[in-house]
């Protein structure tokens, strides 16, 4: 049936905003949407998560264009006759031991940060999801078998360990992440579980439960979506943490290797030059430094606007 | 302590004991993976490229590789119980031996950072609870987040070029200047400790002279995570109705807050400097490959780039366990003294 648009019977607009916002939401986009909205409304009105975010779309945005922030020049071709050059209006960072172009370093350095802070997300969360919802919701000798094992991996000294690993396994980014990963866990699957119980009790999982679901599909199309927020609430607040780490290992020698442009590194190879020429080493760990102030405001804000029991 | 007290506190040690054996358990399965999956033949890091098949087999065979893997792990456990180590393929010494000199290094500098984390942390955290949301509070929040964002490897360095390169207002790497080296001797390993037995202040100045940046810069970090404990533990604390209780009986502000609130938040207190403490002698292996210092963090990289897997199996062991056992112990005394945790 097909109504007819006329002045007497005007079409039924419904503004967005109301629509997003409506108390009522009438299918499960409706409501992820005008959640999302609420939550970026709190978001803009808290100045310090605002700024967070402005730098890590700042991150991302250069680690996309990294070329065009560069000026088109090659983050690793070596120019020894203009080697530690000042900062000038030719190189507005200076030049490295090898000559290299201090602001394309930085700007490709975006792009491995980046690259470690997704992988170890994308290992990290879903180890601990699926970790922490199947104790939750099976209980008993299985809850107590993983969450005895979450226990042993949360008492680890992450640093040492990491370091340990990346050892075992070889210097690299790929190392680097997995030695990252396999420390940073746990805290996941504690919030996973505790979250899970408290979901494994109400009456709609009794009502799928009552229709013949089985385990797997509660688990993973029931519980599992409503962990996810706490997680990723986690997540960026933990990004600082990993930024470091990672920036620690490799001020080591234990993360990417030469040429490529890793900020850790980079503050590694200025070390040997800090008294004299200061910029090899600075530029770098300011930029290490900003991106995890960045997280770390974006994370404190997103911990008040989801979580504010946690305040 | 009625008999259920001292039941449940008997109780809960059974629970410490258990979870710390548990724990360490775990952690030597760890080191034990590691040292036996890593791609190298751990044969041939013993007896070199060129040793004939003969010797390789008999080195095999003494090392244990033909048995099975659990077998591995039980003498494995049974040497690491008994503090064997291994050798340090490097400074052919005992592991064990390499580890008891580097350790009093770390030992310094963490009690160093802690003791500034504490001394200007508690009170912070006070102070911005008691003004929550005014100046200090916010001062202390900005303090807190920069702490949190600090790559402290980098910051170290730039400290260094600063106030010793620069202005030269704090000695520089290492725990000692040249000059002043094997004067005392070694006691406890604590230089500042040995040199003020021994009555030698000109080291004890020089010692201190050179703890100044470390010390400062990770007790800055202990003091970012102290504060906003405190913080957090106090606001709590303020907002109870014996603290307006006490103020009704004529009690000032601030003799309610360290009088009345402050002694109640003593005991998470604790286990908040406690775990500090641990994760300093864990986190300190950056700032020691900084500044130089002769610590488990040097030494541990060092081996590192030897390739000398024993000893730096033989660190992070020493390391983890000392971390673990700091942990779970304040854990524990923080169950026994807290009285609102013994019933549950």
């Amino acid at each position: 049936m097909t109504i007819e648009l006329t002045p007497e019977n005007p079409p039924q607009v419904v503004p967005l905003a109301h629509w997003l916002l409506s108390d009522a939401p009438t299918s499960r986009r409706q409501a992820v949407l005008g959640n999302l909205t609420r939550g970026m409304f709190a978001l803009a009105a808290n100045p310090a998560a605002l700024i967070g975010l402005l730098i890590v779309l700042a991150l991302v945005t250069i680690a996309a264009f990294a070329p065009l922030v560069a000026g088109f020049r090659s983050p690793i071709e070596q120019d020894l006759v203009h080697r530690l050059a000042a900062p000038s209006g030719d190189h507005w960072f200076g030049t490295d031991e090898l000559g290299r172009d201090i602001l394309a370093r930085t700007a490709y350095g975006a792009r491995v940060t980046l690259t470690i802070v997704m992988l170890v997300s994308i290992l990290v969360a879903p180890i601990g999801l699926a970790v922490g919802t199947t104790a939750g919701y099976l209980g008993g000798w299985v809850d107590a078998i993983l969450m005895r094992i979450t226990d042993i991996f949360l008492a680890f000294p992450r640093l040492v360990l990491a370091l340990a690993f990346s050892a075992a396994l070889g210097p690299g980014i790929e190392n680097a992440v997995i030695a990252i990963s396999l420390t940073a866990w746990p805290p996941y699957a504690r919030i996973a579980r505790a979250e899970t119980v408290s979901i494994a009790r109400s009456d709609f999982i009794a009502a799928v439960v009552l229709q013949g679901a089985s385990t797997w599909r509660v688990l993973f199309r029931h519980i599992v979506p409503l962990c996810i927020s706490s997680v990723i609430v986690r997540l960026t607040l933990d990004m600082a943490g990993i930024i470091l780490t990672a920036a620690g290992l490799g001020f080591l020698g234990l993360g990417a290797q030469p040429p490529t442009a890793e900020w850790g590194a980079m503050v590694s190879t200025g070390r040997d030059v800090i008294f004299d020429q200061w910029w090899v080493a600075t530029i770098p760990g300011l930029a290490i430094f900003i991106v995890s102030l960045g997280f770390n405001l974006l994370g404190d804000g997103l911990r008040d606007v989801f979580d504010p029991k946690n305040t | 302590m009625s008999p259920d007290g001292v039941l449940g506190f008997f109780r809960r040690l059974g629970g410490f004991v258990g979870s710390l054996a548990l724990t360490l358990l775990g952690l030597t399965a760890v080191t034990f993976g590691i040292g036996r999956f890593i791609p190298v033949d751990p044969v041939l890091a013993v007896v070199g490229d060129h040793a004939t098949r003969d010797i390789y087999d008999k080195a095999r065979l003494a090392m244990g590789l033909d048995r099975s893997i659990a077998e591995q792990y039980l003498i494995y456990l049974r040497k690491v119980a008994s503090g064997d180590l291994g050798q340090s393929v490097i400074t052919s010494h005992s592991i064990l031996a390499d580890l008891m000199q580097f350790f009093p290094a770390t030992l310094e500098l963490s009690t160093v950072a802690t003791v500034i984390g504490v001394a200007l942390g508690v009170p912070a955290g006070v102070a911005a609870a008691a003004y929550k949301g005014k100046w200090p509070d916010q001062i202390l929040r900005v303090v807190g987040l920069f702490g949190y964002s600090m790559p402290i490897f980098w910051l170290g360095l730039v400290g260094l070029a600063i106030f010793y390169g620069r202005l030269g207002w704090a000695a520089g790497p290492g725990r000692l200047d040249v000059g002043y080296d094997d004067i005392v001797t070694a006691r406890t390993g604590v230089i500042l400790v040995d040199s003020a037995l021994a009555g030698e202040w000109e080291v004890f100045r020089n010692a201190a002279a050179h703890l100044v940046l470390p010390g400062l810069l990770l007790g800055y970090v202990s003091l970012a995570y102290i504060a906003r404990m405190t913080r957090s533990f106090m606001i709590d604390q303020l907002s109870q109705e014996y603290v307006v209780a006490a103020r009704i009986k004529g009690r000032s502000f601030w003799g309610a807050v360290w009088g009345h609130a402050f002694p109640n938040i003593m005991v998470p207190l604790i286990t908040v400097v406690g775990l500090s403490y641990a994760s300093l002698l864990e986190g300190a292996v950056l700032t020691e490959s900084v500044f130089v210092w002769p610590g488990l963090g040097l030494y541990i990289t060092r081996s590192l780039f030897n390739a000398d897997m024993n000893a730096v199996l033989g660190g992070t062991l020493m390391v983890g366990a000392t971390f673990i056992g700091i942990n779970l112990l304040c854990d524990f005394l923080y169950k026994v003294f807290d009285p609102r945790l013994r019933s549950a």
